[in-house]
C-alpha cells in the first residue's frame, strides 16, 4: 500500500476529510521551502501537493504563476525540489508528497532518471497538469519506478472520459471544481456535490477537490461530499513577502487552521 | 532523403505528426478540443462550407495570390531566378487572412458568439479581428505588452475594427505570454467562445486546421508554378516562426521529392550569442502549448526568453509538423540573422519597389542565399508572407531614424 492510499486509509477510519495545501517550490523563500512543508504538516495539512515551477503555467491564475516566476527567478528547478523532498524525508516519512506541475521540465530532465531520483527522494506521486490519458504513456517509466499518477477530472469531462478516469485512478482523483484556471471564480457547491458524489461512487480511488477553495466557509461546504479538499491561490497569496521560517509558520498555521478546524466540524 | 511515403497522411487521429503533436492540455480542455476536432471533420467534407469558404477567399481575401517574378532582385543576386508567392497582397497584408476566414466560418457553425485570439506581430489579431467584424462577432485579443510597444499600429487598427486588446504582462510579455492567457480565457469561456489560434502549433486539432486553411498558399503556387513555368521550383522557402506562412506554402509539395524545401528561422543577433528564435536549429524535443515539438528551453525545462526584430517569429516553440518534417530530413532548417534580414528588406525595397515584413524578409534573405547556390535557370519559389506596413516605426528607431 502506497503513502497516499495508506493516508486515505487512516482518514476514512477516521472519518475526516483530508486537508491537501498546495504550494509552489521555493516561494516565498528556498532557504525555507523545507521548513513550510514541515509547518503545513503542523497546521495540520495530510498531504502536500508540491508544485515545481514553470514558465508557461497555461491552467494556473496569476497568483500561482506569479510565485512559479519568482522561483524560476532565483534558479529554482526539478532538481532543487526533490533535494527538498528528500530533506524533509529526513524527519516525517508519513505525510504524502505529490509534486504538480507540467511535462516540460520533466520530459526534459529524462523520464526515466526523474522517475528514479523522485522515488529515492520519497516523493509519492505526480500530477502533470497537461498530460491528460490519450498521453499519459509517456510517464509509463514514473508509474513503473513506484509513483502514482494523480489523474484530474474536470466539469467539462464527458461521460464515457469520465468512466475511463475513475478506472484509472490511483492515490486519489482531483477533481476542479469549475471549468478555469486556478484560483478563481465562484463556487456552486450543489453542482460539484452532484459531480463529485457521482465520481465517488464510481472511482476506484479517493476524490479531492481543488480549484476555488480559499477559506474555511468554501471548504466545510466540500468537505460534506469530498474525501479531501484542495487549496493553492489563497494560501500562495497568504505566503507573499515572507522570508523567514517563524513568519511562514505563522502565517500557515494562521491561514490553515481555521480550515482545519472546519473541516474537522463537519 | 526522407523515408515516408505519403505526407498527406499526417497528422492521425490523435493530431500525432510522429513524435510530435498531440494534445497535452489540461482535462477541462479535452472536451472542447474533441468538440471542435469533430466540428471541424465534419465541415471539411461539408461541400457548402467548402463553397463559403472558398467564396471568401476569392472574392473577400482577394486571392489567388499571384507568383511574381522578382527580376531585378535575381539580377543584382547574380543566382537562380527569385520568384515570390504574393501572400502580402491579401487583404489585411499576410497569409494570417486565410486562416483566421477559416476558422471564423467554423466558429461560426459551431455557433460560437465571441472570438478570441493571441498575436505576437499583430497579424493574427488584425486579421482575427478582421473577420469578427465581418461576421458580427465580439473579438477579443491578447497581445503581450512588449509586442503592443513595438507593434502600435496594428493595436490600432485591432482596435478601428472593434475589437478588444488585452496587454500580457506576465512572463516575457511577448507571443507565447499572450497564448498562455487567451488558453486561460477559452478555460474559463468555453461554452461561448471560440479560440483562433494563429499559428500551426498549440493542441490537436489545431496545428492541422491552421495548415489545412493556409496549404491554399502552396496548392495554388504548385498550379500556377506549372501554369506559367511548366516545372515545379527547384526550392522553397519561407520564414518560420510557429511556421503557418511556411508550412501553407510546402504542403502542397512535401510530397515532390525533387523540391527542396528550406524554412529560415529567426537567428536573431546570432545561434550563438543566445538571442535569437530559432526552435528547429538550436532547440530540442520538449512540450509547450499543448503539443510536443521543438523548443527552446533551459536544463530546468524552462521555456527561454527568445529574440528577434521580428515580433511574429518571437516564439519558443514550432508547429509540430516542421519538427516531424525536420526530424524526417523533408525540410532543411535554418537561421536568418536580424542584420541579414534587415539587408534583404533593404535590397527588396529598392530593386522590386516591396515593403516585406521584417518576419518575411527573413525567407528573402534566405531566398537570395539559395539563389547563390543554384544555376541561372534555376526557380527559388520564396514566401512573401506579408507586407512590411507595419515594422516601418520599428526600422525607423532600429536604424535610429525620427519620423
Amino acid at each position: 500500500m502506497s503513502r497516499i492510499d495508506r493516508r486515505f486509509a487512516a482518514l476514512k477510519a477516521a472519518k475526516r476529510t483530508g486537508l491537501i495545501p498546495f504550494v509552489t517550490a521555493g516561494d516565498p523563500s528556498p532557504e525555507q521551502a523545507v521548513a513550510l512543508m514541515h509547518a503545513l504538516v503542523d497546521a495540520g495539512a495530510d498531504l502536500i501537493e508540491l508544485g515545481v515551477p514553470f514558465s508557461d503555467p497555461m491552467a494556473d491564475g496569476p497568483v500561482i504563476q506569479h510565485a512559479s516566476e519568482r522561483s524560476i527567478a532565483k534558479g529554482i528547478g526539478l532538481a532543487h525540489v526533490l533535494h527538498w523532498v528528500s530533506e524533509f524525508r529526513t524527519r516525517d516519512t508519513d505525510t504524502p508528497v505529490v509534486l504538480m506541475g507540467y511535462l516540460n521540465p520533466i520530459e526534459i530532465h529524462g523520464y526515466a532518471s526523474f522517475a528514479k531520483e523522485a522515488v529515492e527522494a520519497g516523493v509519492d506521486g505526480v500530477l502533470v497538469v497537461d498530460c491528460p490519458l490519450e498521453e499519459a504513456a509517456v510517464l509509463k517509466p514514473l508509474i513503473d519506478a513506484g509513483l502514482q499518477q494523480i489523474r484530474l477530472a474536470a466539469p467539462t469531462t464527458a461521460p464515457e472520459r469520465l468512466a475511463q478516469l475513475c478506472e484509472a485512478a490511483t492515490g486519489f482523483l482531483y477533481y476542479v471544481s469549475f471549468a478555469g484556471i486556478t484560483g478563481a471564480g465562484h463556487l456552486s457547491t450543489d453542482d460539484i456535490a452532484v459531480r463529485v458524489a457521482d465520481i465517488r461512487a464510481r472511482a476506484k480511488a479517493p476524490v479531492a477537490v481543488g480549484f476555488g477553495i480559499r477559506d474555511p466557509a468554501s471548504a466545510k461546504a466540500i468537505a460534506g461530499f469530498a474525501d479531501a479538499v484542495v487549496i493553492g491561490s489563497a494560501l500562495v497569496e497568504k505566503l507573499d513577502g515572507a522570508t523567514d521560517a517563524a513568519t511562514i509558520a505563522e502565517r500557515v498555521n494562521a491561514f490553515l487552521a481555521p480550515i482545519r478546524a472546519a473541516l474537522d466540524q463537519r | 532523403m526522407s523515408k515516408i511515403a505519403d505526407f498527406n497522411a499526417y497528422p492521425d487521429a490523435h493530431g500525432r505528426f510522429g513524435d510530435y503533436g498531440g494534445s497535452y492540455v489540461a482535462e477541462t480542455l479535452m472536451a472542447p478540443l474533441a468538440e471542435l476536432a469533430e466540428a471541424y471533420e465534419r465541415l471539411r467534407h461539408d461541400p457548402e462550407f467548402i463553397a463559403e469558404l472558398d467564396r471568401d477567399l476569392k472574392y473577400y481575401v482577394g486571392r489567388p495570390s499571384p507568383i511574381y517574378h522578382a527580376e531585378r532582385l535575381s539580377q543584382h543576386v547574380g543566382g537562380a531566378r527569385i520568384l515570390l508567392k504574393r501572400e502580402d497582397l491579401n487583404h489585411t497584408g499576410a497569409h494570417k487572412i486565410n486562416n483566421t476566414v477559416g476558422q471564423g466560418l467554423v466558429a461560426k457553425r459551431m455557433g460560437k458568439p465571441r472570438i478570441i485570439a493571441e498575436t505576437g506581430a499583430g497579424q493574427h489579431g488584425v486579421a482575427s479581428a478582421t473577420v469578427a467584424a465581418r461576421l458580427g462577432l465580439k473579438c477579443v485579443v491578447y497581445m503581450g505588452e512588449t509586442d503592443i510597444e513595438r507593434q502600435k499600429i496594428n493595436v490600432f487598427r485591432m482596435k478601428l475594427l472593434g475589437a478588444e486588446v488585452i496587454p500580457v504582462t506576465s512572463g516575457s510579455r511577448t507571443l507565447k505570454d499572450a497564448l498562455n492567457e487567451a488558453m486561460r480565457d477559452w478555460v474559463t469561456n468555453v461554452a461561448d467562445t471560440f479560440y483562433i489560434i494563429g499559428t500551426v502549433a498549440g493542441p490537436h486539432p489545431y496545428p492541422m486546421m491552421v495548415r489545412d486553411f493556409n496549404a491554399i498558399v502552396g496548392r495554388e503556387a504548385r498550379e500556377q508554378m506549372l501554369e506559367q513555368y511548366g516545372r515545379l521550383p527547384d526550392a522553397l522557402t519561407a520564414c518560420v516562426g510557429g511556421g503557418s506562412n511556411a508550412i501553407g506554402l510546402f504542403h502542397a509539395f512535401l510530397n515532390d521529392a525533387d523540391v527542396r524545401i528550406v524554412g529560415a528561422e529567426a537567428a536573431g543577433e546570432s545561434i550563438a550569442s543566445g538571442h535569437h528564435a530559432a526552435s528547429l536549429v538550436a532547440g530540442r524535443p520538449g512540450v509547450l502549448h499543448g503539443n510536443r515539438t521543438y523548443v527552446l528551453c533551459d536544463d530546468n525545462g524552462q521555456i527561454t526568453e527568445t529574440h528577434s526584430v521580428s515580433a511574429g517569429l518571437d516564439y519558443p516553440g514550432v508547429g509540430p509538423e516542421h519538427a516531424f518534417l525536420k526530424d524526417a530530413g523533408r525540410a532543411e532548417y535554418v537561421g536568418v540573422t536580424d542584420d541579414e534580414a534587415m539587408e534583404a528588406f533593404h535590397l527588396l525595397a529598392r530593386t522590386e519597389g516591396i515593403l516585406a515584413a521584417l518576419e518575411s524578409a527573413h525567407a528573402v534573405a534566405q531566398a537570395i542565399k539559395l539563389a547563390r547556390e543554384y544555376p541561372k535557370d534555376a526557380l527559388i519559389l520564396c514566401n512573401l508572407s506579408g507586407r512590411g506596413d507595419k515594422d516601418v516605426q520599428t526600422i525607423a528607431e532600429r536604424e535610429g531614424v525620427t519620423i
